[in-house]
């Protein structure tokens, strides 16, 4: 658990971050949005203290981060920035094992973490370990700079605009490896973004800043509903609405009883992408299988439709 | 078939050398209408000119010839580099085994008072098959092994020439014979004195510099002093030097006693430190903005301390451009050394000013080319260093 009270960060007389308190519960996803300048960055570094506050407190796990030396800290929390950052004159696994041997692991511990990480980010460790950093594309080397925060097996993951640098479909295939991921280690993560996309695309819960406040901190759902101010209307983007409110539940929520034409659709299909296919293929219900492909039931226009209204 | 003509013209056109017609003009002069050796009866007497036919025995004349026409035709010709550069090698070599004999040849028997000396169609011949020779390596993109090795081949051969015997005909040879000792002296004093200014100025320009990086109000001030010591010209700077080191000398115990004078060693190796200085800040200034900034937050981000981060990731990555700053510094120092005779800080110009002095050319050429060829020999070896330590993350490396 991050606990985040009081934060205040000022330059001279800007102020940068101005008295946000934010918990994040454990083993979650929280997606920082914000326009640039909005503090969001600044905020997430200063929970491992790449940033001092100038006031308040950031507590993880129920202790003071000031309780031990920045670097130290940095060692126990995963940071992944925009562009990799992975150091250009050291291969792939000797970058993944740079916090572990600051750390002072045995080799063979070492080792063995770079070849899972490796191989859990589908990257051969024999043949991608040994490479540089400028002879993997742009999505391998972001997928390596991933690991490479994972590596000392951290409680806590700072992303800040992972995927900024990457084409949309690769983007989109890194966003699923990360969900993947985080299920896989349990990692609470925090993650900002400018790409509301993104945001909801990813998030349990979303803290959206504006001039170094939060002005709403709630879960995508709640956020399409109720947004609380006018800035965070617009950033939700209004015609968007109903389509972002469809991509955050799956079909197998929708799911009713009753049968219908053509090749089924997984239930953790989201709302959305059913809504498109019923579209697209002039129909006006869809079969849905479970995994085992066992037919569950249908999912019907009407439904979707009525789904994506605004709450009462 | 005018079409057939055309492309026939363009054929040819296109199997001469560019460089290479230059090359054959400068060798064919070279050979046959400028001198190859000067004949003098006296150490600083006018020398004569004497051609590649009257300076060589006819058979190793007709032979030198030959291999000049030779080598011109494979220059002229679009022909491959390796064998473009196994006939500059083998040029070159006659080149240097064949004045040898020529001094032999033209000096009378008995007599040690005449000098015999390369002239300018020989340097015009060296030339041109140098110019061949790195051509056809520069074509070859060798490897810094290889350019070391070549290097050291080069090197050793001038060496074994020198030590059998084959140039001591020469009149260079001859100034050397009546000043081994000294020569030997003095080279220790050049090379010490460019070294140990180069070492000093790499012993404090790098932490400067690194502080330069850490501290940004620092940075102007620093480089915009070292770049106006830059300018002032070497003699002004001995000159400024001598005051405050005879000051220091006089008044400080002990000062003179490890050799600080106001004239001097001392007053050079301050010149020559001095004038490293910039060199070598401004490169590691350069080198460390030079390291990714995504690399550095991520290093502060994941955990390591400044030192490790200076020491693992920083430096590494500047590495290259810090050996380029200490390359230039080297070359540098090693010619300006020579001045420093002139404030009595010895090296090789002493060989250089005592032949002005005397009108003594080969003197003059004893001083120099000793000085040309040492710094050369670093300008090669650090360039293949710096060529190594590239880290494999810079693209333009890949050809």
């Amino acid at each position: 658990m991050i606990q985040i009270e009081e934060v205040t960060k000022r330059y001279g007389d800007t102020t940068v971050v101005n008295g946000v308190t934010l918990t994040v519960a454990p083993h979650t996803v929280t997606v920082i949005v914000g326009t640039s300048g909005s503090g969001k960055t600044t905020l997430l570094r200063m929970i491992n203290r790449l940033v001092e506050p100038t006031a308040g407190i950031v507590k993880i796990d129920g202790e003071d981060n000031r309780s031990i030396p920045g670097y130290e800290l940095r060692r126990r929390i995963g940071y992944a920035i925009q562009g990799h950052g992975l150091f250009p004159h050291r291969t792939v696994a000797q970058n993944i094992a740079t916090v572990p041997t600051l750390l002072g692991w045995e080799k063979d511990r070492t080792e063995a973490k770079v070849e899972e990480l490796l191989k859990l980010f589908q990257l051969d460790p024999a043949d991608f370990g040994p490479r540089y950093p400028h002879e993997l594309s742009g999505g391998q080397q972001q997928r390596v700079g991933v690991a490479r925060a994972l590596a000392a097996e951290p409680n806590v993951l700072l992303m800040d605009e992972p995927f900024g640098a990457l084409d949309p479909i690769i983007r989109s295939k890194a966003q699923e490896d990360l969900t993947a991921i985080q299920k896989h280690f349990g990692t609470t993560i925090i993650l900002v973004t400018h790409d509301m996309e993104e945001a909801f695309h990813l998030a349990d819960k979303i803290a959206v800043m504006d001039k170094g406040e939060v002005v709403q901190y709630a879960t995508p759902a709640e956020m399409l509903v109720k947004p609380a101010t006018p800035f965070v209307e617009t950033l939700v983007g209004a015609s968007e609405r109903p389509f972002r409110l469809l991509g955050i539940e799956t079909v197998g929520e929708a799911v009713e009883p009753g049968s219908a034409e053509g090749r089924p659709v997984p239930e953790v299909l989201s709302q959305r992408d059913a809504l498109s296919e019923l579209l697209w293929s002039g129909r006006s219900a869809l079969p849905v299988a479970a995994a085992n492909g066992e037919i569950l039931g249908r999912v019907t226009l009407q439904a979707i439709v009525k789904r994506a209204a605004r709450p009462r | 078939m005018a079409i057939g003509i055309i492309q026939e013209k363009e054929r040819l056109a296109f199997r001469f050398d560019k460089l290479g017609v230059i090359i054959s003009i400068l060798a064919l002069y070279g050979a046959l209408l400028a001198p190859f050796a000067t004949y003098r009866a006296n150490r600083i007497i006018q020398g004569e000119a004497r051609g590649i036919m009257e300076a060589l025995p006819p058979h190793l004349g007709y032979g030198l010839l030959f291999l000049v026409v030779a080598g011109a035709a494979v220059a002229l010709l679009r022909t491959p580099a390796l064998f473009r550069m196994a006939m500059a090698l083998a040029a070159l070599a006659a080149l240097a085994g064949l004045i040898g004999i020529a001094a032999d040849h033209l000096t009378p028997p008995e007599n040690s008072y005449a000098r015999v000396s390369p002239a300018s169609g020989f340097w015009v011949l060296v030339f041109a098959f140098s110019l061949l020779l790195t051509d056809a390596l520069t074509r070859l993109h060798p490897g810094p092994g290889l350019r070391l090795l070549v290097l050291a081949g080069v090197l050793v051969l001038a060496g074994s020439m020198l030590v059998a015997g084959r140039w001591d005909g020469l009149s260079i040879m001859k100034e050397y014979a009546n000043r081994a000792d000294l020569f030997w002296a003095e080279a220790g004093r050049h090379v010490t004195l460019a070294l140990g200014s180069l070492a000093a100025a790499t012993v404090v320009g790098l932490p400067l510099g690194i502080l330069c990086h850490r501290v940004e109000r620092l940075r102007a001030g620093v480089l915009n002093v070292l770049n106006a010591i830059q300018t002032i010209p070497s003699i002004a700077l001995f000159g400024i030097l001598i005051a405050p080191l005879g000051w220091i000398a006089a008044n400080i115990p002990g000062a003179s006693a490890v050799g600080i004078r106001g004239i001097g060693a001392a007053p050079a190796f301050v010149a020559l430190f001095l004038y490293s200085l910039l060199p070598v800040v401004a490169n590691t200034v350069v080198g460390l903005a030079g390291v990714p900034r995504a690399a550095n937050d991520a290093a502060r981000g994941i955990g390591m301390t400044d030192r490790q981060r200076l020491v693992t990731i920083e430096f590494p990555l500047a590495f290259p451009v810090i050996l380029t700053g200490i390359r230039i510094v080297l070359v540098q120092n090693i010619g300006l050394a020579t001045i420093a005779a002139l404030i009595g800080g010895g090296g090789f110009g002493v060989f250089v000013f005592q032949g002005v002095g005397q009108t003594a050319m080969d003197l003059v050429l004893l001083g120099a080319i000793p000085t040309v060829v040492l710094a050369f020999t670093a300008a090669i070896v650090l360039d293949a260093l710096i060529e190594m330590t590239v880290p494999n993350s810079s693209q333009g490396n890949a050809a």
